[in-house]
């Protein structure tokens, strides 16, 4: 520990003496010792603190983390047939591959080893041929493939997993869930040129394009009979009336409701196929450029959105939305980096608002919608890809390409949902008009888009910041002025510290008090409040000239410096008058309540938990740290300069304004900054006293959502290292930074202004 | 400034700053109405909550079903017609202004909700009548009517008068059968469940080790739990026996709607009639509900009873914080005053320090849940407890966990305060001491801090204020709004800091804004705001004595 202190170099001189007795040897020893433990001591202390900061740093870091893709071998088939779809389990260890003739061959992703295959038609007859394969959503690993004659399979794969001797082995299959037996969707048992399905335990929805260029639909509803598992198919048939010759692509969402059909052109059909009897086109519009053809089309998770890539490696996503008059269009939402060959295959991510797309040059990339941007590309050399297949965990990705090879990679990609645009920017979440700032973290579905815009609850802590000081900072302020300068010093050390006992009062019990009892209260009685606005001050200055005007004799008994609490009744009147005089008001004017002709009259929302309840909770609470710091630095003004004031004729309230005020302003600006620092981070007040929704309104009788709330309320459920996590670790460290950072300006200027009065 | 006296004309009096001078006293004014006024409410509503207020009975106008309503008056306001009329009430026309009052008709058991509001338009006279009974139970809330008679095992054996001694005698013998219940419910059950438990850890930790099924501690683990199970099993059968007695006795009851009930005794917890009490009977009253606030356990979610675990685990978790964070507050403050090189770093690190104190309580919680609980409760979990996951034991939140972080959040404040104690000590008397030959640890240990003592205690008293009043921080790391068992006990280790606990402040939360029937807890959410203000008013005043005696010794050392 270097030191300079004269203190130090005593044991140094005790050193130098030649004879020592033991004892004094011990006694250097033991201030050596002394010195060691605390140094480890202090420097521990401080390091535990830097370590918050540090901390928070180390977990929020990985959002921010890019993403990784990483080759992880390659097989290559013997016998060179083509490959239609793969697909991968959970664990990215077996992979499945259709070929166009609806063969499927279940292999292990590491060596290439053939597990089991088949074909899903069956081995019987030749019209049993395989004529047009379709997928249904990955997550419910559902394939349908046609026969020639206009009939469908519909099969699922099957993962079971079992633990003999405690390791993991999976064992794939294809099940039937409606029977081996393929469903006829077109009666007049035509070949199916395109074909888009989706199943789920009670319905299967097929639609087909057959080759004579008819839409057709089957709509297969499951019934189970409660009594013995019995298994009754109710079908019905239906035809659109489109002509289907034109159409490449065809798709249908998870909820088996909305179709998606598109042309060579690009020119895209939305039907409403929830009402099988009664299909309705919903919207029809071109979804590329001219002389453009669409190559990929494929459902987000949750098949709200579709994702569109054409021939020019542009990929964007649209979605249906609902305008003001209820008719539904088909929007496109956002672009996505272009790659720079068409685009031949995109798969979804089964859970997340992510995909992975690969075009003709082979270059693979990834893409969250949410967040709007390209997380990764990646050249993998494969020209020419027919298939690609994402994990359900995200973590492995498997491209099949011409000639049966097949290319295998690892991918770490924990937090694709968060950019600078998903966090602070409009952000056009799917089913909704138009982009908004939302916050909205979790919901019951697990392919729900999360809504992690910070700026809703960011505005709601300024919100409450702004209007706290607005009530604080007039009070602390101009109260602090008079205690130190005018206030007599034996009422002064009752009032300082009553107001700082305000700064200990717990924060839970304001909130308590502010949403339980002012809420209503300030609801009642809101005229008759904004009438105290006016008529205190009004009252206090009437005060004030009916005592000037008192004579001399009688203003003995009450010396100078006393005022503040002459007025103490003063005020409790004219509150009290201004309030019995308000709600006789609000009947004559306002037809018995302010809040309902505010609403009526102006469209003004009323909620009964606001931000002015906020506003003064938390104003009430930073009162006294700023009055505190202010008195203290109007009261160390140099008497030498008021007196100097004084002296050359000014009014006291002159001095205070010009000189007293001026010089201590650095200080009353650091004061303040804390109390600001304060406000901002102020969390049991805001969680109590406002409604907690995180909309993004100026208005001052509506509630609001703040970051540190919204920290207190969500942290304790959310999964730890989930974005959602990491997230709101983020809005901590946002929380931190501002504080310390008004704090340590605050700090500085404090120390400069005790400096310059030294040396005054 | 021509007139004579400028304060005088009205102009002049305004020019002279006089006006403004005033207005900043008004600001001074306002605050402490606000502080004192706030204090007032809080006492006012919180000491109130205990007396047993007279029971009311209103007569309802003709035409209503039913003819009276009978309840305690808990508030009463004036309320503009248009605000009445907004909720659905019939106001007579040409009224612009309505009295009504909030009625507590209790028996929510039968009516689904226990307070009612009636406008003075809803009923025609008020009265008291003498013979009106109050219950308050183990659940429902209150019962409010009349006492008809009490019957034992079915069979009546007082009614009129004679029910009322007849209910008390049987009411203090449930008490003493509920006593002894509990106590074996929560000693001696609580004891055996706990070997149980650990003997069921115990063959766990076997498994892990690797242990033979042939092993023969299994076979001793089994003729413990064997033992235990035995000892279960008689203490259910004794169990039975007293449930079986303390359902003996039902007392029959008439609401003001005539309908007639019983209620077994068993469900009562206390009765009275407070229309017929004297002052010293509602005195004594009110004295054992404070005894109760303060020293029972909560009923009904909460809403009602009392709140010592809450009272406990506060103070328990104050203290843990304090024996932690004194050391390590002390330590660094010498080290940043004594010891480091006064240099840039020095002071940025003070400032550092300085500032941590404004960082936001929520921020420490966020730290504390993610590092405290799941990095460091996790990896002890991992290394100590391996038997009882995935059940964590540390990786959850609880009382270690909430003290460290409380301890972490209020060290800048007991490092400051020790700093500026210390840098008042005079110089002369450090140099004095090393001219006598002491070292430097000597000088501080021997003259410097015993007299920064006061200035250490300052500080402590702050952390512990600023502590005891901290909820955000405490909802991720450790408390809960009802826990099982007070975390520190008769059963090994005693003191079981892995254990979540309830907290003062957090039942606050809890009981004014997520519970089911806040015009039920409010009054007793207002009792326990008294109670924290209490405390915190009391120790923030005895750290703002200490500073100031402290500030007087050394300005007479100086001189």
């Amino acid at each position: 520990m270097p030191s300079t202190d004269p203190e130090l170099d005593l044991g140094e001189t005790l050193d130098l003496s030649a004879e020592r007795p033991r004892r004094e040897r011990f006694r250097i020893l033991k201030d050596r010792l002394f010195a060691t433990i605390m140094g480890i001591g202090g420097v521990a202390v401080i390091l535990a603190i830097l370590l918050i900061f540090i901390y928070l740093f180390y977990v929020v870091a990985p959002l921010f983390a890019s993403a990784e893709i990483a080759f992880n071998g390659q097989l290559k088939r013997s016998d060179g047939t083509e490959v239609a779809h793969v697909a991968l389990d959970e664990y990215g260890e077996v992979g499945l591959e259709i070929s166009p003739s609806a063969g499927f061959r279940f292999f292990s992703v590491a060596d290439g080893k053939l597990i089991t295959s088949g074909n899903l038609l069956g081995d019987g007859p030749a019209a049993h041929k395989g004529s047009a394969l379709a997928f249904g959503a990955p997550s419910n690993r559902t394939l349908f493939a046609a026969t020639a004659d206009g009939r469908v399979t519909v099969a699922q794969a099957d993962y079971a997993i079992s633990y003999p001797d405690d390791v993991r082995a999976i064992t794939p299959s294809i099940v039937y869930p409606l029977g081996a037996e393929p469903l006829v969707v077109d009666p007049q048992e035509q070949g199916i040129r395109l074909l888009a399905g989706q199943s789920s335990e009670e319905e299967t929805t097929l639609v087909a394009i057959t080759d004579d260029g008819r839409v057709v639909l089957l709509h297969v509803l499951v019934e189970r009979s409660f009594l013995d598992d019995e298994v009754t198919l109710e079908t019905t048939q239906s035809e659109l009336s489109v002509d289907g010759t034109a159409i490449t692509h065809i798709a249908l969402d998870i909820d088996q409701r909305e179709l998606y059909l598109v042309s060579a052109g690009g020119l895209l059909s939305l039907f409403d196929v929830s009402d099988k009897a009664d299909i309705q086109l919903l919207d029809r519009i071109t979804v590329v450029a001219p002389e453009r053809r669409v190559t990929a089309l494929a459902f987000l998770a949750g098949g709200i959105s579709i994702l569109i890539g054409d021939d020019s490696g542009a990929i964007a996503q649209w979605f249906p939305v609902r305008d003001a008059n209820n008719n539904i269009s088909v929007a496109r939402v956002r672009e996505f980096t272009a790659l720079p060959g068409a685009i031949t295959n995109i798969a979804p991510e089964y859970f997340r608002k992510a995909f992975a797309a690969i075009d003709g040059e082979g270059n693979l990339a990834l893409y969250h919608t949410t967040a709007g941007r390209l997380i990764l590309s990646e050249a993998t050399g494969h020209n020419g890809t027919t298939a690609l297949a994402l994990s359900p965990r995200a973590d492995a990705a498997l491209i099949a390409t011409h000639g049966g090879e097949f290319a295998n990679y690892q991918i770490a990609n924990e937090h694709p949902e968060v950019s600078f645009h998903s966090l602070w920017q409009e952000v056009w979440y799917e089913s909704r008009e138009q982009p908004e700032y939302i916050w909205q973290s979790s919901s019951a579905s697990s392919d729900f888009e999360p809504k992690f815009s910070l700026t809703p609850l960011t505005f709601g802590t300024i919100k409450a910041s702004v209007y706290s000081m607005l009530f604080a900072v007039p009070l602390a302020v101009l109260g602090a002025i008079y205690t130190a300068y005018f206030m007599t010093p034996a009422l002064r050390n009752i009032v300082k510290p009553s107001i700082e006992v305000m700064a200990a009062l717990p924060t839970v019990i304001l909130g308590f008090l502010a949403g339980l009892w002012l809420a209503p209260l300030i609801e009642r009685e809101l005229l008759g409040l904004s009438l105290a606005l006016v008529v205190v001050p009004l009252a206090v200055v009437a005060a004030a000239r009916i005592y000037s005007c008192v004579p001399e004799r009688l203003r003995r008994f009450t010396p100078e410096g006393w005022e503040a609490l002459l007025l103490v009744p003063v005020l409790i009147l004219a509150t009290w008058a201004s309030l019995s005089s308000g709600s006789v008001l609000e009947v004559w004017w306002f037809g018995g309540s302010l809040p309902q002709w505010l609403n009526d009259q102006f469209g003004i929302t009323y909620d009964q938990r606001n931000s002015l309840v906020v506003g003064i909770a938390i104003g009430f609470a930073v009162i006294p740290t700023i009055f505190s710091i202010s008195e203290d630095a109007v009261f160390s003004v140099p008497r030498s300069l008021t007196m100097g004031s004084l002296a050359l004729g000014a009014t006291p309230w002159q001095t205070a304004l010009r000189v007293v005020l001026l010089t201590a302003s650095p200080g009353i600006f650091s004061a303040i900054m804390i109390g600001m620092g304060r406000a901002v981070g102020e969390t049991m007040i805001v969680l109590m006293a406002t409604g907690n929704t995180p909309i993004m309104d100026l208005n001052i009788f509506q509630g609001f959502r703040a970051l540190s709330a919204n920290i207190a309320v969500e942290m304790p459920e959310s999964e730890v290292h989930s974005t959602h996590y990491r997230v709101l670790f983020l809005a901590a460290l946002v929380l931190f930074l501002v504080t310390f950072a008004v704090n340590t300006v605050a700090e500085v200027v404090r120390q400069r202004l005790r400096r310059k009065y030294a040396s005054l | 400034m021509a007139a004579p006296d400028p304060e005088k004309s009205l102009l002049g009096w305004f020019r002279s700053g006089m006006p403004w001078i005033w207005l900043t006293a008004g600001t001074v004014s306002f605050s402490l109405i606000m502080v004192f006024g706030l204090l007032l409410l809080i006492t006012l509503r919180g000491m109130g909550h205990f007396w047993p207020h007279d029971v009311a009975r209103l007569h309802l106008i003709e035409g209503t079903d039913v003819p009276y309503a009978l309840g305690q008056i808990v508030d009463r306001e004036t309320v503009t017609a248009a605000r009445v009329k907004a909720l659905g009430i019939e106001v007579p026309p040409g009224r612009d202004f309505v009295d009504r009052y909030l009625l507590k008709i209790g028996n929510r058991d039968v009516n689904g909700f226990d307070f009612k509001w009636f406008s003075e338009a809803e009923f025609t006279g008020m009265d008291y009548p003498p013979d009106v009974f109050v219950a308050e139970r183990e659940e429902w809330g209150n019962f409010y009517g009349y006492l008809e008679g009490v019957k034992e095992s079915g069979e009546l054996v007082a009614s009129g008068e004679q029910a009322w001694p007849a209910l008390r005698e049987r009411l203090a013998r449930k008490q003493v059968l509920k006593a002894r219940i509990s106590a074996i419910e929560k000693h001696t059950m609580g004891k055996v469940s706990a070997t149980l438990e650990r003997l069921r850890l115990q063959r766990r930790a076997l498994q892990l080790d690797g242990a033979p099924t042939d092993d023969p501690r299994y076979a001793d683990l089994e003729a413990v739990g064997r033992s235990q199970d035995e000892i279960y099993n008689r203490l259910s059968e004794e169990l039975a026996v007293l449930y079986g007695e303390i359902v003996r006795d039902t007392i029959t009851v008439r609401t003001i709607d005539g309908a007639v009930t019983d209620l077994n005794v068993q469900t009562l917890v206390r009765v009275f009639a407070p229309n017929r009490m004297n002052v010293v009977e509602k005195l004594r009253h009110y004295g054992s509900k404070i005894a109760e606030f303060l020293l029972d356990d909560p009923r009904e979610a909460n809403t009602e009873g009392g709140v010592f675990p809450a009272i406990f685990g506060t103070v328990l978790m104050v203290l843990l914080m304090s024996v932690l964070v004194t050391p390590f507050g002390v330590i660094a403050a010498i080290y940043l005053r004594e010891y480091a090189h006064q240099g840039t770093l020095t002071r940025i690190i003070r400032i550092a320090v300085n500032n941590l104190a404004g960082v936001p309580s929520v921020v420490y919680g966020v730290f504390g849940l993610g590092f405290f609980v799941y990095y460091a409760g996790g990896t002890i979990d991992q290394l100590f407890f391996p038997e009882a996951l995935p059940a964590p034991t540390f990786g959850t939140p609880g009382m270690l966990w909430s003290s460290l972080t409380l301890a972490l959040l209020t060290v800048p404040v007991v490092i400051v305060a020790t700093e500026e104690g210390l840098s008042r000590i005079p110089r002369s008397i450090r140099e004095g001491s090393l001219a006598l030959g002491a070292t430097k640890a000597e000088t501080l240990w021997r003259t410097v801090l015993p007299m920064a003592t006061p200035a250490m205690m300052t500080g402590l008293i702050l952390a512990v204020a600023r502590a005891a009043g901290e909820v955000a921080p405490l909802m991720m790391v450790g408390v809960v709004k009802l826990a099982p068992s007070l975390p520190l006990d008769g059963s090994f280790p005693f003191l079981h800091l892995d254990r979540k606990f309830m907290h003062l402040g957090f039942h606050i939360f809890d009981v004014g804004f997520q519970s089911p029937n806040v015009e039920a807890a409010r009054p007793l959410v207002y009792a326990t705001s008294l109670l924290l203000v209490i405390i915190i008013v009391t120790l923030n005043l005895a750290a703002i004595t200490i500073r100031n005696r402290l500030r007087d010794r050394y300005n007479a050392a100086e001189t």
